[in-house]
């Protein structure tokens, strides 16, 4: 499995619970869920960049 | 005594903790319990699906609590419930394995415990009523 991969199945794993657990109706767990996917995700490839551009 | 709907929809009656419990021991029980099928069965297979990946990355599953980082290495493992117990009776998880993945599963086994923990509060606040 490589690190990014592994990132996602934990941004979706969590993301699906915090939508669940967060929200009150299924319209607005999806949402949620999908928002912290993309918070999840973007936040790594983000921080992931900062890191390269500081290494070189 | 008999099982009664709260004004959520969900089934009541009985001991109030029990979804806490049931959550808390099983990934899903306590939504189960309150026959929301569909959450608890999201619950369950993500719950399950990390703690199945931190396990199949070679993640370690704390036994003992030597420091700090131990101690809330364990407390998170333990809201894993019985795949916890189960695991350490299989013997999974014990060998210290020095690969990046590895730790990866390590972590990957605490936050579905803590994420179980979460899922079990939910079902009790459905239980009492507090969320729909």
């Amino acid at each position: 499995m490589t690190h990014f991969a592994a990132v996602v199945l934990f941004a979706l794993f969590a993301s699906t619970v915090f939508g669940i657990t967060m929200r009150d109706t299924p319209r607005r767990m999806l949402r949620y869920g999908i928002y912290c996917f993309l918070l999840f995700v973007g936040s790594a490839i983000a921080l992931s960049w900062i890191m390269f551009l500081i290494a070189r | 005594m008999a099982t009664e709907e709260n004004k959520n929809g969900a089934a009541t009656g009985g001991f109030v903790y029990l979804p806490l419990i049931a959550g808390w021991l099983v990934p899903g029980a306590g939504h189960f319990l309150l026959r929301k099928w569909g959450r608890g069965a999201l619950l369950a297979a993500s719950i399950l699906g990390m703690f199945a990946l931190g396990l199949g990355m070679q993640g370690k599953l704390y036994s003992n609590a030597h420091d700090m980082l131990d101690i809330l290495g364990l407390a998170g493992d333990l809201g894993n419930g019985l795949l916890f117990v189960v695991s350490r009776l299989l013997g999974l998880g014990a060998e210290q394995v020095q690969v990046t993945v590895g730790d990866y599963g390590t972590r990957f086994i605490v936050v579905a415990g803590l994420l179980n923990v979460i899922a079990a509060v939910d079902a009790h606040n459905i239980r009492t009523g507090r969320k729909q």
